[in-house]
């Protein structure tokens, strides 16, 4: 059952990830201009006709656009995002480079996210009505509508200039990731307050909670042990759909903390016309999330044994 | 819409999207001075009685700047939401009316175009076209019209199966017709709900984008810009990170109960 469930749910990622390429190379077509001139250009040298049209050749551009996305995909095929015009190193490598630091950001985030939804999602579901479910409301609602890179830089004012608690910027031992993470976390804990409490009120008005409670099984346990697990597992769903907004909001955010993550790297490729960086940094994001929504379907499958039988 | 009077969240929300309108209305009447005066001998000046709020790092008057930014941020959002239905109506009514390989190819195209973490690819074609405000709003057009149509063509799906629909075409109406007076009127309703909920995020992206410097361009009198602008003077001027910041959230949340309020009645007529 498993096997035949991955090889068709594999089977629906494969022209989806063929889509994703060819809108990210249709991107590239959106500049203005030459994108030989523009390359040249980012040297910082004015470019003969000559050197134009060498260029265009190297680059294939005198060819018809077909061939250049045939080209394009057997290029990503052999993991190769082509060569950034700033730096003159594989964009590939420097988007493997500046991985970790995002994905560690990422774990930061959904880590504060979860301190903050836990308890609240929890406390609220228990006491319906309560001081802590109208807290757990309000703060979902604010963090749905508070601008992360304002909350960023109210953390940076009051964290780092004011209380001097945290290095200002960059990546500086265990203790500069806390803003940045916070900051993420706290936009993405509303929705999970609301999913926890909404999960975990359902799960104790079932018929096994009932009879636990008939059993003498002491509350606590009942919730730990019981409908807990089976509240939090639907948001796991939520992470993979969760992962793009993630890896969105990573890149303000790694911005305004310049943090060395790819978020960072890209708006710096931005404002350095480097368009190639752009094209590899939106296609491996797209990957990234259709791998992660993957993994997540197959992680629920394994934990769950009820889909299985579907 | 009788639950409108019971739900205070709706109320509150209305409340503040009502006079978020009226400010960016009324702006050249309730602005203390010109959002675009530079006065240098004026800069960074704490309020006072002709600078309510104080002046930025060009002596301009804050008050009137966030007065002004109402109207970008409330016009680009609009701008955007009507190009994204623009869009997405039509798309979403087609796929789900006429069904079979048209339908899939487009919801091939729509399933590729949300892996895509919407942010990042409306950022990545503003980067493409140049960073402007027009660029900025195609982009957002390019890339958010996908959800909706997918929400549209599964409500069209479900009124499509109807029995008065099914009288229509017996009866002979052209498709034209039963799409726009038959589909289109029933669909109306949740378009708008959804709409209502996805408000808040498109203001608050397009303030986000502006603020890196990818949307409006200074000297513009917008949120984003204010907070991106005031980022130097952190140090010594906080308070100029307040009040942009303060601006769209309060926006954002009037939205958000708004939409909260306007789904969680769908829920409970559909409910009942």
């Amino acid at each position: 059952m498993f096997a035949r469930y991955l090889i068709q749910r594999i089977g629906q990622v494969i022209p989806v990830l063929l889509g994703i390429s060819a809108i990210s190379f249709l991107l590239m077509h959106l500049t203005p201009g030459d994108p030989a001139e523009i390359m040249l250009r980012a040297d910082g040298i004015q470019p003969t006709q000559e050197a134009i049209a060498m260029t265009r050749i190297t680059l294939g551009l005198d060819r018809s656009i077909p061939e250049q996305y045939l080209s394009w995909l057997v290029q990503l095929l052999q993991l190769d995002l082509g060569i950034s015009y700033s730096s003159g190193r594989p964009v590939m490598s420097e988007l493997m480079m500046r991985f970790p630091a995002t994905a560690l950001l990422a774990g930061g985030a959904l880590a504060a996210a979860m301190l903050i939804a836990l308890p609240l999602g929890i406390g609220s579901a228990l006491y319906p009505g309560s001081w802590l479910d109208r807290l757990g409301r309000l703060i979902a609602m604010a963090s749905a509508s508070m601008p992360g890179y304002w909350l960023g830089l109210l953390l940076l004012y009051y964290g780092a200039v004011k209380l001097k608690l945290f290095p200002v910027m960059g990546m500086e031992g265990a203790r500069s990731i806390v803003l940045p993470a916070l900051t993420l976390g706290c936009g993405m804990a509303g929705i999970y307050i609301r999913l926890i409490r909404a999960n975990l009120l359902e799960e104790l008005g079932k018929l096994y909670v009932t009879a636990a409670r008939a059993k003498g099984l002491p509350e606590w346990q009942i919730i730990s042990s019981h409908a807990l697990r089976n509240a939090v597992l639907p948001s796991l769903t939520l992470l993979g759909i969760q992962t793009a907004s993630l890896l969105g909001g990573s890149v303000i955010i790694e911005s305004i903390f310049s943090w060395p993550g790819i978020g960072k790297y890209a708006v710096d490729a931005i404002f350095a016309k480097d368009y190639i960086v752009i094209q590899g940094y939106v296609f491996m994001m797209a990957v990234i999330v259709v791998m992660v929504n993957l993994i997540v379907d197959l992680i629920q499958l394994l934990l769950d044994p009820r889909l299985r039988l579907r | 819409m009788s639950g409108i009077k019971n739900n205070y969240g709706i109320r509150l929300g209305l409340v503040i999207v009502l006079a978020y309108g009226l400010i960016a209305l009324f702006a050249p009447w309730l602005a203390p001075a010109d959002p675009l005066h530079v006065q240098m001998s004026h800069k960074l000046e704490l309020p006072s009685w002709s600078y309510p709020l104080g002046t930025d790092h060009l002596g301009r008057c804050v008050l009137s700047r966030l007065i002004y930014g109402t109207r970008t941020s409330l016009l680009y959002t609009l701008a955007v939401l009507a190009s994204v239905f623009a869009i997405s109506i039509p798309v979403g009514l087609i796929a789900g009316y006429a069904g079979g390989r048209i339908d899939q190819a487009i919801m091939r195209l729509i399933d590729v175009l949300l892996a895509f973490p919407s942010l990042i690819l409306s950022l990545a074609i503003t980067a493409m076209l140049g960073p402007s405000m027009p660029n900025l709003l195609l982009s957002f057009a390019a890339v958010w019209w996908a959800g909706y149509a997918r929400v549209i063509r599964s409500v069209v799906l479900q009124i499509r199966s109807r029995d008065y629909i099914q009288a229509a075409i017996a009866s002979g109406s052209s498709h034209g017709t039963i799409m726009v007076r038959h589909i289109l009127r029933n669909a109306a309703r949740p378009i708008l709900v959804l709409a209502s909920v996805e408000v808040g995020t498109i203001l608050l992206a397009i303030a986000g984008l502006s603020f890196l410097g990818l949307g409006a361009q200074p000297p513009v009198p917008e949120w984003g810009v204010m907070l991106s602008d005031s980022r130097p003077y952190m140090q010594t001027e906080p308070r100029l990170l307040l009040y942009p910041g303060i601006a769209i959230m309060i926006a954002v949340l009037g939205f958000n109960l708004v939409g909260e309020g306007l789904r969680e009645q769908r829920k409970d007529a559909r409910a009942a």
